[in-house]
């Protein structure tokens, strides 16, 4: 019995011994770190999406702690709500967050039975394009071997079987563009989320060679070019490429369109219905 | 002090009792920290440190505090209890004194706080009856013993990593097979040490 209590209280003893050290040593020689980090890191949502510019939540939090940017508005997942949060720990003004969601330039209606040839590698796009540009026949097609749905964090993108195109759910995409940063062809775009108009069209080919490959591919015609009320509309390098600045979302363009790849809806990103 | 029986003992660690290749001590940090090599050099460093620190700490607790109080089988859990807490004040004083050492060490001190290499090390120096000294070319022995195998493994890995194996034993099959490669090799530094110091 002598030796239990002896062995539990040497134990005892040199774990106290420890505790003593360990919280003197602590409070000696304790770093402090700067409590408002913690309280922006919470308000942050915590999808380490990178849209900010900086590595992760943490990464933009210590940054606005450390005063290297004094933005409250770049987190673009977190919106008004978190702009006007960090703006009140951190003592500035909230600014308006854009919001911002991606959409697929392609509308995929090249065949899609037939390829210019049988691509039978490592079915990830960015592999697929190694090979003369995919194995579509448009060049600048959505290959649809879903990279982008692999990289997307909030499950917004799915792949549409019968075009064999990446679509995007506006309503769940939270425009952090690593969709758009991670595709091959550069086909995904972002744009500001009132817009209404889209060209889904990233073919810089001449018309004539678009027509042979894609019933819905811009042919360059201008029509939407010359009737826009706005001045929105320029066909540049052989694209329809809309200036939002101008555009009000009228719809007079897609009404001209002779192949329909200009569209017209809502994207409304998914951060204002969290 | 005999100047051949430390450097003996030294590389005793490093080859012959290589504790990772032929004691199977301290297999998790091997596998898991062997991708890259600045990781497992990183990593090597740092079993190093805590070996030699917790050698300095856990010979003197056992021949001064355990051994004359007749405690001898209180050994395991005093030195774990020791060195996870030496462990922790080591690295509340690098972060406060050397910020750019904590920086480069700090992720790894946690992970081996109560590594069995380094439980392992801080125990055979007590049972092979080593001297405080001794003890510490031992730690030092062995710890270099581990850097060189993560080093030497992170190589092969980066290889392994670039070939293509059948898919049954991708992953840590094929990183298994590998290190009882390693392992084998070292094997043969068996005997090689006692003839070439002429120790019988």
């Amino acid at each position: 019995m002598i030796e239990i209590i002896i062995s539990a209280s040497v134990l005892v003893i040199i774990a106290l011994l420890c505790a003593v050290l360990l919280t003197v040593s602590s409070v000696f020689f304790g770093v402090k770190e700067d409590e408002r980090f913690g309280a922006v890191r919470d308000c942050l949502p915590g999808a380490n999406c990178g849209a900010c510019g900086y590595s992760g939540c943490d990464g933009y939090a210590k940054a606005l702690v450390e005063g290297k940017t004094d933005n409250p508005n770049l987190c673009v997942p977190g919106g008004d709500g978190t702009a006007c949060e960090i703006g009140s720990i951190m003592g500035l003004a909230a600014q308006d967050v854009v919001e911002r969601v991606a959409y697929v330039a392609c509308n995929g209606s090249c065949p899609i039975d037939e390829r210019k040839y049988a691509y039978e590698g490592i079915k990830t796009c960015v592999a697929a394009n190694l090979a003369y540009s995919g194995d579509r026949f448009c060049t600048f097609a959505c290959l649809g071997y879903g990279d982008c749905v692999r990289v997307c964090p909030r499950d917004a993108i799915s792949i549409n079987e019968e075009r064999c195109i990446a679509e995007i759910n506006p309503t769940k995409c939270i425009g952090c563009g690593l969709c758009a940063k991670e595709c091959p062809n550069g086909i995904i775009h972002l744009i500001n989320d009132t817009s209404r108009v889209v060209v889904k069209c990233n073919s810089h080919n001449k018309g004539a060679q678009v027509r042979k490959v894609c019933i819905n591919g811009c042919i360059a015609c201008g029509k939407c070019e010359k009737s826009c009320p706005e001045g929105a509309i320029k066909v540049v390098d052989n694209l329809a490429t809309i200036d939002y600045e101008k555009c009000t979302g009228c719809g007079t363009c897609h009404d001209v369109c002779p192949v329909k790849c200009i569209h017209v809806g809502n994207f409304i990103c998914g951060s204002h219905f969290e | 002090m005999d100047f051949k029986m430390l450097l003996y003992i030294l590389l005793m660690g490093v080859f012959v009792n290589n504790y990772v290749l032929n004691k199977f001590l301290g297999i998790c940090p091997f596998l898991g920290v062997s991708k890259k090599f600045n990781q497992a050099s990183g990593m090597g460093i740092a079993v190093i440190f805590v070996m030699l620190v917790a050698t300095a700490v856990t010979w003197p607790i056992q021949i001064y505090v355990l051994d004359p109080a007749g405690l001898g089988f209180l050994q395991t859990i005093v030195f774990i209890l020791v060195i996870a807490a030496l462990v922790q004040f080591v690295e509340i004083v690098l972060k406060k004194f050397i910020p750019a050492l904590h920086k480069s060490l700090g992720v790894y001190l946690p992970l081996i706080t109560t590594n069995c290499a380094v439980l392992g090390v801080a125990i055979n120096n007590i049972t092979d009856g080593y001297n405080f000294i001794e003890s510490m070319f031992s730690s030092l022995g062995v710890g270099l013993g581990f850097l060189l195998a993560m080093v030497l493994f992170a190589g092969v890995r980066s290889r392994i990593e670039n070939c293509p194996s059948p898919k049954a034993v991708q992953g840590l099959p094929i990183t298994l097979i590998a290190a009882s490669i390693v392992s084998l090799a070292f094997f043969g530094f068996s005997g090689v040490l006692e003839n070439l110091l002429g120790i019988a």
